[in-house]
């Protein structure tokens, strides 16, 4: 009797109301109001006038759409692969007894990625510039050219370039999360592992691994979300441009561009409810390929 | 049998010598890594340094004695520290809000039993996963609509409601909150929301903190928002006003070269401070995420 007196679970909705009013507002209305203006053309200042699905059928045979596209996977993979296979090199070398320095390394490895994404690639810009960057002037020092390169000009070398940023700037954070799965691995398993006389490889491969999946999987769907977004550093590396040739030009630099800067905003809609339904299914493309190993792993 | 004693003894010493070799090899990738990771930065500062003549003619790796200079040019078209303190205003202030309001939602969700809890939990969660670009477009309408457009409320206001926190908080006050202490303050009669701010609020503070750093970062790189919702160069946090370098000194490199330097300087004295609080934070959440 006392207890039910003193429960208030009615006032649980005056607590979760402020997160919910504030998230309709400025989280579910601009998704919602962007969906509907994705079926109008809209220039920002008339009304918008409805269109259907014109817009989607102009995604269909937009040739800057799959380019973005392109470029973002492409950008994406680059930088992602190599992020996820050595971060959990590392993380595995910075958990064992033997290496000093532990909490320098991670400190050091850690760090670009909380530096402002937009001064990196500012600062990646200046020094790969062509007549007075750093880059050009070291390899001329040391004798390997003899002229500086014009990097800029080169397509696939800024793509590389922005892959590299990606990599260097998010390797020490996934790095962090393996450890944090790691440290949730005990000892005890590990142990009995080595007394039974098990090598490190085998060690790493029978059973830190399948026990880090789960981590292993988050880091593969956040990377995709975050991915598909890549953004600052490319924008900030290219002035914007999305040069040489757009192949720098990410699928979120040409919804910035289409709405932002050329105010077609019908379109630049229709353009991100298209890279979400991108998004989307990849994300299911990792999840059941992830799980599907799971379950052969258990069997 | 001597024999094969002695050359038990062989083995082990080559395995010992074997074994230290490795551990050299993987001391010398670490630090080769973290020269990797620290030379743009020393180059950035390093530069920052020169004139445009020297930065124009060779490779430099000393500190030369321009700063000053470049200093003056840069704040002839650049309040750099105006940035700073429109960068401290917008982080600082939605990092508050996402604290508070994460907090005591994650509060209602963890102690209020109410109908439908489970449901609107989940779909917070759920929230997480969609992309922020998605509502860009129609981000800017609402801000239009509102009469938010360049206004730091336009980027602080949302912050309000963080999926994030409210799962992160929530975790934390299911695992270490016990029911007794809220109904003892209910038989002392403090009212519901005087019980969350005084008493939940404080025993919130490790999880705070550590969302805190997460909430703070975050916002203080946040560079499309503010490149889509703020017009005026005043109120530019330091992402944007860093982009705009480019426009102003295109070929002034020594004085592009500060200008970075100026925005990442404070990151690094910070990071040096609390590295440690800061990695732990992140290891935290993502154990829990």
């Amino acid at each position: 009797m006392f207890s039910k007196s003193i429960r208030k679970d009615h006032y649980g909705y005056l607590f979760i109301a402020p997160f919910f009013l504030i998230f309709f507002i400025f989280g579910l209305y601009p998704i919602v109001y962007s969906l509907y203006l994705s079926f109008t053309d809209w220039d920002g200042f008339g009304q918008p006038v409805l269109v259907g699905f014109q817009n989607y059928q102009r995604i269909i045979g937009d040739f800057f759409f799959y380019k973005s596209l392109f470029n973002t996977l492409l950008i994406w993979g680059a930088s992602v692969i190599p992020q996820l296979t050595i971060s959990l090199i590392l993380a595995v070398i910075l958990h064992e007894k033997f290496v000093k320095g532990k909490s320098f390394f991670r400190a050091v490895f850690f760090f670009p990625n909380i530096v402002t994404a937009a001064s990196l690639g500012l600062l990646v810009g200046l020094i790969f510039s062509w007549q007075t960057g750093s880059f050009n002037q070291f390899l001329m020092s040391i004798g390997i050219i003899s002229d500086p390169i014009n990097w800029a000009d080169k397509p696939n070398f800024m793509r590389g370039l922005v892959s590299s940023i990606l990599f260097w700037q998010y390797f020490g954070y996934s790095m962090i999360i393996y450890i944090a799965g790691l440290q949730g691995i005990s000892k005890d398993i590990l142990e009995a592992a080595e007394i039974d006389g098990a090598s490190k490889v085998k060690v790493f491969f029978n059973i830190t691994l399948p026990l880090l999946r789960p981590i292993i999987l988050f880091q593969v769907v956040t990377s995709i979300i975050g991915g598909m977004q890549i953004f600052d550093q490319p924008y900030t590396l290219t002035d914007g441009s999305g040069n040489p040739d757009n192949a720098t030009l990410t699928s979120v630099m040409y919804l910035y561009d289409t709405a932002f800067t050329r105010y077609q905003y019908g379109y630049g809609s229709a353009i991100a409810f298209g890279l979400f339904i991108v998004i989307v299914i990849f994300s299911i493309i990792s999840f059941t390929t992830m799980n599907l190993k799971t379950k052969q792993g258990k069997a | 049998m001597l024999q094969t004693s002695v050359d038990n003894v062989r083995e082990k010493a080559v395995k010992a010598k074997n074994k230290k070799l490795s551990h050299l090899f993987v001391h010398l990738f670490l630090i080769l890594l973290a020269i990797i990771c620290i030379v743009p930065f020393y180059i950035m500062i390093i530069y920052g340094t020169h004139t445009n003549a020297d930065i124009a003619s060779e490779f430099i790796f000393l500190p030369g004695q321009a700063l000053l200079e470049n200093y003056q040019s840069m704040r002839e078209n650049m309040n750099i520290w105006r940035g700073f303190l429109n960068s401290l205003i917008i982080a600082g202030c939605s990092t508050a809000l996402t604290l508070y309001f994460g907090a005591l939602n994650a509060y209602g969700f963890a102690k209020y039993k109410f109908k439908g809890n489970k449901l609107l939990f989940w779909f917070v969660l759920a929230t997480m996963m969609v992309p922020q670009q998605l509502g860009l477009v129609g981000t800017f309408r609402i801000m239009y609509i509102l009469n938010l457009l360049d206004t730091y409320a336009a980027l602080i206001l949302p912050a309000a409601a963080n999926a994030f926190a409210v799962f992160f908080v929530k975790q934390f006050i299911d695992g270490t909150i016990p029911d007794e202490i809220i109904e003892s303050a209910r038989v002392d009669g403090a009212s519901e929301f005087k019980t969350f701010n005084k008493i939940i609020l404080p025993m919130l503070a490790p999880a705070l903190a550590a969302l805190g750093i997460f909430a703070f970062i975050g916002s203080w790189n946040n560079f499309i928002g503010p490149l889509v919702l703020l017009f005026t160069n005043d109120k530019y946090p330091l992402p944007l006003l860093v982009q705009l370098l480019q426009g102003y000194y295109g070929t002034n490199y020594g004085v592009q070269y500060l200008g970075v330097a100026l925005s990442v300087l404070p990151i690094i004295i910070v990071f040096a401070i609390f590295s440690k609080r800061i990695i732990g934070s992140v290891a935290i959440g993502a154990v829990k995420g």
